[in-house]
């Protein structure tokens, strides 16, 4: 990133730093995005931003080789994040994020792969790839941002919708029961499930972190607010109002039986982590069995790719 | 370069098309394949999933089109040499991420072995309808390439000239097989791995600050960077710049759309593949590929015992269309007749190339089974005479 | 039978799913392709039913390029099943050849066509497995027809068959292919043969 790019920040804070542009000290996290895509597409109040500089964190403290650490995104709000984050992005299409993930990481396995979409993208369109990922335990890090709503779209009803909430779809508001995604997950499998909402920036970025030293399908479920569809269909008011409510309402509660995980609208969050334990990854199950049945003759791709070397 | 020995299994085989295809995607180099079952193009993944685990490839059936097709894009971004296989429910799937292979310019084999049609249709039985689909089926402007063998033998052998063209063009490859091909079995003769010339993946020399992923400096095609190489580049299926970045303007979309079409049509004369035979004094000229083509011959045969002066041109190369062939042809017969697994595809595309310089006929055949021969004959020979 | 394939011979295998008619027909054609120098083009087809239904395979043999992969009427029709006879029987050539499994399948030849045949599935349940059926007739057809080589055809056995199946295999082959010789040696071929068809004029 270089110096004058920096500079074009400083017409976007009202007031005027009071140090010229080479000499305004970077945010922390600027190595870790694109800081010649900022200002980004977010609302003001998204909780998506918020969620993007906890994964920058957790990757400066995890110690990973960002040069071996791809990000996939679907489509939508949250779809952008891989367009932020300066590492190998992929911004692919609605849904799919995790299926192209999952190429990445058989043709590459030493790869770090995360997936970073919304509630709409990974459990709707992309539900099926959601729960067969699980079910494989595909080595992936998946970070669902849930804003209850479609946002890009203009505020959709979503699997994840609470019930009465209502969407512009749902005038009326929903009637439909909603996922609740963090025992969506665990019941398919998957070795690492955690909920948090985009007010606990510690716990959220420390939750990454541990992810990150996990293997498996691991998935961080981050509740967003959206002020511009959901909280304003829905007379919630703006994001600080939203993170307020986090506030009140969130409740700590680590191993806490994923069936109960359920959000009613308006109601208590129960956040923590619900899931952690060890589980055979695809390839590790593969490379084990493969071992096993072919012995000397299974020739496992090598962790750099199964490429040509022209 | 020359083909990895490991993939390459050396000698005469007794062979269905769906084998030759798997063994010449091995060949090729191709080590990770996504894809779901569907008749009858099942075996080419059942010959890979036997063979891979012997030489360093991965496959993986996926849980559904949707989800082998953005599989095989992912794959192939690690550089790895990408494949999956199908035939028409499952190609109307993946034309998703077939869109999004071809805007973020990712080379990669799309096998589908053609069935009849439409919906679930015959799925034991053979058609060639999905000729338009292959070109068109994904929304927006793009091009692609399409081959279609005749044979097991060309199964093997333009598999891997399919991965060849995937990679120098980077663009999708739609490898149009069909029922009988596939699960036809004859002689394949697989050379040995040092007479079989396979393309790389080109990895870009440029230095992670100097890389734009789609920077082409003059050529064709943009420099390819790895995932995991240290280049931290961004793709996107948005209309994006020269360093893969979203951007929604008219003069991008102009920019990027128009270079994603302009690779392959400035460059069809070099992937345009076809067999021509007896062409030069003929006066009526049948058009093929596939099955059809073997088919055809006997009807030419036909044809010409009953003193018609009859030429062919098989299509091994379906897209991009022969066209500077057929307007050539066009200007030089009195017709040109279209046989076809189908209502008629392939031949409106003769018909547009040919501008009225000539009788274009097809010959068109629901699907599940080739042609009777003498049919074909008989619109040759009908088409001779009533020209002259 | 005219022996080998100077013009295009024309083969239809049939029987019920399981019997292993594809495996049949793939030994046969790769005799053919691969050990003999012809051509030979294989085709398969069966019914949704993985077990049971009538399925077939078919071959055309030629020492030229096969390039119409169907065959019309066959010169040789393979009949492993009742159920698969019926459906095939008509298309025989009026002066082709039937080779059947002499306990599953009751024929009715026409004038000017020859028939042969085998207790297959007894000889294969003799060897303690019935599932090598196939190959006895695969034997069988081998020293009917003449078409190929026997070494040819006990060769595409081998490279054909599970490996640590080969013994039964070949001595399921050798018993098919000898019992015709057998047959020959006693006259008794014409033993076995069936009630003439009535041949429309």
């Amino acid at each position: 990133m270089s110096k004058d790019k920096v500079g074009t920040r400083t017409d976007f804070p009202p007031t005027p730093p009071e140090f010229l542009p080479e000499q305004q000290p970077d945010h922390p996290v600027t190595p870790y995005l694109r800081m010649e895509r900022i200002p980004h597409v977010w609302c003001p109040g998204c909780g998506i931003g918020t969620v993007v500089k906890c994964f920058a964190t957790a990757l400066e403290r995890s110690g990973a080789d960002l040069d071996k650490v791809s990000v996939v995104s679907g489509i939508g709000c949250s779809g952008r994040a891989a367009g932020y984050l300066k590492l190998d992005g992929f911004h692919t299409t609605h849904g799919r994020a995790i299926p192209f993930a999952t190429g990445l990481k058989l043709g590459r396995p030493e790869l770090e792969v995360a997936v970073f979409s919304g509630d709409g993208d990974l459990s709707g369109i992309g539900g099926n790839h959601f729960i067969h990922a699980a079910r494989r335990n595909m080595d992936l890090l998946v970070i669902l941002i849930n804003n209850f709503i479609y946002g890009m779209t203009g505020g959709q009803n979503a699997p994840t919708t609470p019930l009465t909430a209502k969407s512009s779809t749902m005038p009326f508001g929903n009637f439909e029961a909603p996922f609740n995604i963090p025992h969506l997950a665990a019941s398919c499998g998957a070795p690492y499930v955690a909920r948090w909402t985009c007010l606990h920036i510690r716990r959220l970025t420390w939750a990454m972190e541990e992810a990150l030293d996990r293997k498996g399908f691991r998935l961080i479920e981050v509740i967003a607010p959206c002020p511009t569809l959901y909280s304003r269909l829905n007379k919630l008011g703006t994001g600080l109002n939203g993170m307020r409510f986090y506030h009140d309402n969130a409740e700590i509660r680590h191993g806490a039986d994923t069936r109960e995980l359920d959000i009613d609208f308006q109601k208590s969050i129960t956040c923590g982590k619900f899931v952690d334990e060890e589980r055979p990854t695809f390839l590790d199950q593969m490379n084990e069995h493969y071992g096993q049945v072919l012995g000397e003759k299974y020739v496992p791709m090598s962790p750099e790719g199964g490429w040509l070397h022209g | 370069m020359k083909a990895d020995p490991i993939g390459v299994l050396t000698g005469a085989h007794y062979l269905d098309g769906d084998f030759a295809c798997g063994e010449g995607a091995m060949a090729a180099g191709c080590r990770f394949v996504a894809g779901y079952p569907i008749t009858p193009s099942t075996e080419v993944v059942e010959r890979i999933s036997r063979r891979f685990p012997t030489m360093g490839g991965t496959f993986i059936q996926m849980e559904d089109e949707l989800a082998s097709m953005a599989a095989v894009v992912g794959g192939s971004w690690t550089g790895t040499k990408s494949m999956t296989v199908t035939s028409g429910p499952g190609f109307s799937l993946m034309m998703e991420n077939i869109g999004l292979a071809a805007m973020m310019e990712t080379p990669c084999v799309v096998v589908n072995v053609q069935r009849g049609g439409p919906s679930t249709g015959l799925p034991t039985m053979v058609g060639q309808a999905d000729v338009m689909q292959a070109r068109w089926g994904s929304h927006g402007d793009y091009e692609i390439i399409a081959m279609s063998p005749q044979s097991p033998q060309e199964a093997f052998d333009l598999t891997i000239e399919a991965f060849n063209l995937s990679e120098i063009y980077r663009v999708p490859v739609m490898f149009l097989m069909d029922e009988i091909v596939g699960h036809m079995t004859e002689r394949v003769v697989i050379p040995p791995a040092d007479e079989i010339e396979v393309v790389p993946r080109a990895l870009t020399g440029k230095t992670p600050e100097e890389f734009e992923p789609y920077q082409i400096n003059g050529k064709p095609t943009p420099e390819f960077a790895r995932a995991g190489d240290g280049y931290r580049f961004h793709t996107t299926g948005l209309t994006h710049d020269e360093r893969g970045y979203p951007e929604m303007s008219v003069e991008c979309q102009e920019r990027c759309v128009r270079r994603l079409l302009e690779k392959i049509t400035d460059n069809a004369d070099r992937i345009v593949r076809f067999e021509e035979e007896a062409t030069d004094d003929a006066e009526v000229v049948v058009v093929t590929y596939g099955i059809t083509a073997r088919v055809a011959r006997l009807a030419i045969d036909m044809a010409r015992r009953r003193g018609v002066k009859v030429g062919s041109v098989r299509l091994i190369v379906i897209w991009p269309f022969a066209e500077k062939l057929i307007r050539e042809l066009a200007g030089k017969v009195r017709a040109l007749v279209v046989p076809e697994i189908n209502y008629g595809q392939l031949v409106l595309e003769v018909e547009r190339c040919a501008a009225g310089k000539c009788a274009v006929l097809p010959v068109s055949h629901g699907g599940g089974s080739v042609h009777d021969p003498a049919v074909i004959a008989e619109v040759i020979v009908k088409a001779a005479a009533e020209a002259a | 039978m005219a022996s080998a394939a100077s013009e295009r011979t024309e083969i239809r295998i049939t029987g019920f799913g399981g019997q292993g008619v594809v495996l049949a027909g793939h030994i046969i054609g790769h005799a053919c392709a691969i050990n003999a120098g012809m051509n030979a083009t294989m085709i398969q087809s069966f019914g949704p039913e993985a077990r049971g239904s009538a399925c077939s395979s078919t071959l055309a043999v030629s020492k030229s390029e096969v390039l119409y992969p169907y065959i019309g009427r066959p010169d040789i029709l393979v009949a492993m099943s009742s159920e698969g006879y019926e459906k095939y029987r008509d298309e025989l050539k009026d002066d082709g050849t039937l080779i059947y499994e002499q306990d599953l399948v009751q024929p009715r030849v026409k004038k000017g066509q020859r028939s042969s045949c085998v207790p297959s599935t007894r000889i294969a349940e003799s060897l303690g497995r019935a599932i090598v059926q196939n190959i006895v007739m695969v034997g069988f057809f081998g020293a009917v027809t003449g078409l190929v080589p026997r070494e040819a055809l006990s060769e595409a056995v081998l490279h054909s068959v599970p490996p640590g199946t080969e013994k039964l295999n070949l001595s399921a082959f050798d018993r098919g292919f000898e019992y015709f010789e057998e047959a020959v040696r006693q006259s008794v071929l014409e033993v076995h043969r069936p009630p003439l068809e009535g041949v429309p004029a």
